[in-house]
């Protein structure tokens, strides 16, 4: 394996050693991110669509009352249900990113499902961050991100998160009557983190205009997006100097296509694909060149991705990122060799306790980010004496639970980190006590948890 | 730091930026001169630092029910059940158990203060701002350390266990060159004095690497061993989670019991958009909670030497939005406690909310700087000399006039 190869496993994919059929050159990953998605094809979540009659059936027992709906033992099935589904696609993440060969694939899409970060908020929302990753991420990932924006910005499951779904236009038909209006926390959000960012040329004016433009949008009882009319704001609205006097969704496409538009937000979304892949101080020529890519393709992602990996300073020898918990645990697993099979036949009992308890120990729990901005970057907010005591831990005590036998430390340390190994970790892992403290050595060591 | 010196320049300097010799350093002159002022090192007084993440709703805690707008409004929030403070203001019942410490002079609150961060009105910005101790003359991405941190940088003879950073969650507020400890109660980390040899050097060419290891395991030997685990008080924490608040302040009532004099730490759950009677009542309740369980854990003679400060990014929309909750504003509230404090007070100036006294016509006036309350109470903590706080601890800051907010 030729030094780029383990460099863009490492920096741009989920380490190694490389799923079979990975591609081995940067042009070749750009290829392969062109073809179709087939870690979803072949690795399925469910679809919410199943979970509707779910839905129409705890209504049904819902309007037998409270006692009756209380003591009704098929409730808690059905409630259940939801629960399930989102165990089965936490798992599916996982096993995706293990598996896949398209491995900057599914780090892309870890990156705008950061970008794009919801919580559920309940049970019935259990699958919702899952299904806005299938139905809004990854169907959008290699084209123009106007359409990801528009998809996740309609998304349920970001109506529900940032509250849309209660927001009502105060002159319209129904806030008069019911004397309901403006929720602004999904329109800021959509302004300040998901197009232009915060550092960009926009006022609360326009925070307020976008948020008459998105009234209107809610869910129905089914938890789909429903565009309701005598919900929305009417007249037409200002933002950002244009006037957008269409009627209802049309209004929001074209508001979200033009936000998408926006130089700035090129700018924005360059300089963060430059820090989530390449530094937490990116090289200002590097996010310069994605930005233009951006922009000058009108919001190509597939030509904004090749403009990063075409410039040399995302291909610079010193690996500064450290590895966010979820990224450290897939290299972990595969480092071990464990595969999505095995994760996937495993107990949900025994995930959650070896990989997902661990992950919030070490500050990231799995799908829930503290807000809408996601998880941080920067390296020293993950190295902290506390998460590094967390990674250590884990490293000495999981692996034996997980592979029997454990590998030669050693070994493991050229298998993960092929010529990367440093000196000093080669020394250790050979002075090792004992085999569970060699492996410990190796993957909670700086080079295994940087990229 | 002399007067005509450019504060531009000596921004440049924070958190030690390179490009300057030691000499020329400003931070070293002002190190210098906090000795050569007869500087010394922090007493006996103890400071906590609290950051509320996501604007807490300053108009529904401290409910100014006196002020004739206010019910017009807040038309679902206001609540008449809330008691009487000072004839005007009323405290949210969520805080209800807090009003023994406010007959006692331990509680008080700041009304219609905020940072200098104004109109954008991020949460992201917003703390950042709050935590580097900045106005908005200056670019965040300049500031390098928090307001605390730097509150360390000027003092001598500080050791490692002066200042605590508690829990996973990251705190700007106390990052810096300062020497803070940073851990996280639940953590442990068991090694053979060979891992940590080989572990030792491993890590050795990383600098980041190498220091949070070390002092992973130097806190893991401590332990939380001098932590006295109390036990829960029910009425305190009827149907509510404060398992991970518990964890918090036990450790940093432990830690501040012997030689650390800061500790800061994180709570969560203000960003009350929607339904915010049921979310705020539940926020209120674990933060009141963490108040009392400091005033045990420290014992009546540390808890007398003690304030508590505990901040937030802004403030939230004078008026309810349409889903019964708030939007992002500007003025707010800072909550105080500690036996130190001179409470039993609403402090600040009332700006009123008549529309037209609301900052552009929508959130509550700030009538001052969040960051003169904080100074005041350093100064007063500390003997911190002025000049040191309106410069290098809060560049830009005018303290004004001691509003004594200590005994």
């Amino acid at each position: 394996m030729s030094k780029l190869s383990t460099l863009a496993a490492i920096r741009f994919g989920y380490g190694l050693p490389q799923p079979k059929d990975a591609p081995e050159s940067a042009k070749a990953m750009l290829a392969m991110l062109a073809g179709p998605d087939e870690a979803m094809r072949t690795l399925p979540i469910r679809n919410s669509a199943e979970l509707i009659p779910n839905l129409q059936e705890l209504r049904h027992i819902q309007k037998a009352g409270k006692k009756a709906t209380a003591k009704n033992p098929k409730r808690n099935a059905l409630l259940q249900d939801f629960s399930n589904a989102a165990e089965a696609a936490a798992v599916v993440t996982f096993a995706r990113a293990l598996d896949s060969a398209d491995g900057f694939r599914e780090r892309l899409t870890t990156f705008w499902a950061d970008h794009f970060s919801v919580i559920a908020k309940r049970q019935l929302e259990a699958l919702f961050p899952y299904a806005l990753v299938d139905d809004a991420i990854r169907p959008h990932l290699t084209g123009n991100f106007a359409d990801m924006l528009t998809a996740a910005t309609l998304h349920p499951a970001m109506l529900s998160y940032l509250d849309q779904s209660s927001s009502v236009g105060p002159n319209s038909h129904f806030g008069k009557n019911q004397n309901k209006g403006l929720n602004e926390n999904l329109a800021r959000e959509v302004i300040e983190l998901h197009s232009m960012g915060v550092g960009a040329h926009y006022s609360q004016t326009d925070v307020t205009e976008m948020a008459k433009i998105l009234a209107g949008l809610t869910l129905n009882a089914d938890l789909l997006m429903q565009f309701v009319p005598r919900r929305a704001e009417p007249g037409p609205r200002e933002l950002l100097g244009k006037t957008y006097d269409a009627v209802g969704l049309d209004n929001i496409h074209a508001a979200l296509r033009d936000l998408a538009l926006q130089p700035a937000t090129g700018q924005h979304l360059a300089r963060k694909l430059a820090v989530h892949f390449v530094s937490d101080t990116p090289d200002a020529d590097l996010v310069t060149a994605i930005a233009a890519a951006y922009n000058g393709s009108g919001g190509d992602l597939m030509a904004t991705y090749a403009a990063m990996l075409d410039h040399p300073a995302a291909w610079v020898e010193a690996t500064e990122k450290a590895r966010q918990p979820f990224d450290f645990m897939v290299a972990s697993l595969r480092a071990l060799g464990v595969n999505g099979e095995q994760l996937q036949q495993m107990p949900y009992k025994q995930f959650r306790g070896q990989v997902l308890a661990p992950m919030a120990g070490m500050g990231q729990t799995f799908k829930r980010p503290s807000g809408p901005n996601g998880f941080d970057e920067a390296a020293e907010e993950w190295i902290t004496p506390q998460g590094l005591a967390r990674r250590i831990t884990w490293a000495m005590r999981v692996p034996m639970r997980l592979v029997e036998p454990l590998p030669d430390p050693m070994a493991l340390a050229q298998y993960c980190l092929a010529d990367r190994a440093s000196e000093a970790l080669l020394w250790g892992a050979a002075r090792a006590e004992d085999i569970t403290q060699g492996v410990g050595l190796v993957l909670a060591s700086a080079e295994f948890n940087r990229r | 730091m002399t007067a005509s010196m450019d504060r531009r320049d000596f921004l440049r300097g924070l958190g030690g930026v390179l490009g300057c010799s030691i000499a020329a350093h400003p931070l070293m002159t002002t190190v210098t001169m906090a000795g050569a002022n007869g500087g010394r090192a922090l007493g006996d007084h103890r400071l906590i630092v609290i950051i509320l993440r996501g604007a807490m709703d300053g108009l529904d805690v401290v409910q100014p029910q006196g002020d004739a707008d206010y019910a017009v409004l807040r038309p679902t929030l206001l609540n008449p059940q809330a008691a009487d403070l000072d004839g005007f203001f009323r405290l949210h019942p969520a805080f209800g158990d807090l009003m023994p410490l406010w007959g006692a002079g331990q509680l008080g609150f700041v009304h219609a203060t905020s940072t200098p961060y104004r109109d954008k009105r991020s949460h992201f910005v917003g703390q950042d701002m709050l935590e580097a101790g900045t106005g908005m003359d200056v670019p965040l991405n300049q500031v390098k350390d928090g307001w605390l941190n730097r509150l360390l940088q000027t003092q001598k003879g500080l050791t490692s266990e002066t200042a605590y950073s508690i829990g996973q969650v990251a705190m700007p507020l106390l990052e810096g060159t300062a020497e803070v400890r940073n851990w996280s109660p639940e953590t442990t980390l068991l090694l053979t004095p060979q891992a940590r040899l080989l572990f030792d050097r491993v890590y050795e060419s990383d600098p980041l690497f190498h220091a949070a290891s070390q002092e992973a395991m130097e806190l893991a030997d401590a332990g939380n061993g001098d932590m006295e685990m109390m036990a829960a008080d029910p009425s305190q924490m009827a149907g509510l989670k404060v398992q991970d608040v518990e964890q918090l302040v036990d450790y940093a009532a432990g830690k501040l019991r012997q030689d650390a004099r800061i500790a800061a730490f994180s709570m969560t759950g203000w960003d009350t958009h929607r339904g915010q009677a049921g979310g705020l009542s539940k926020s209120l309740a674990r933060l009141q909670y963490a108040i009392l369980r400091l005033q045990t854990g420290l014992g009546e003679n540390v808890w007398g030497k003690t304030v508590l400060l505990a901040m937030t990014e802004f403030g939230r929309t004078a008026r309810e939005n349409g889903t019964k909750g708030t939007d992002h504003g500007t003025g707010g509230v800072m909550v105080m406690a500690g036996g130190a404090l001179n409470g039993g007070k609403v402090y600040g100036d009332w700006p009123g909310l008549s529309e037209a006294n609301l900052y552009e016509r929508r959130d509550l006036m700030p009538t001052s700087d969040v960051r003169a309350w904080a100074a005041h109470a350093i100064q007063g903590l500390y003997g911190i000399d002025q000049n040191v706080l309106e410069n290098t601890v809060f560049p830009g800051l005018k303290m004004g006039k001691d509003p004594r907010i200590l005994l």
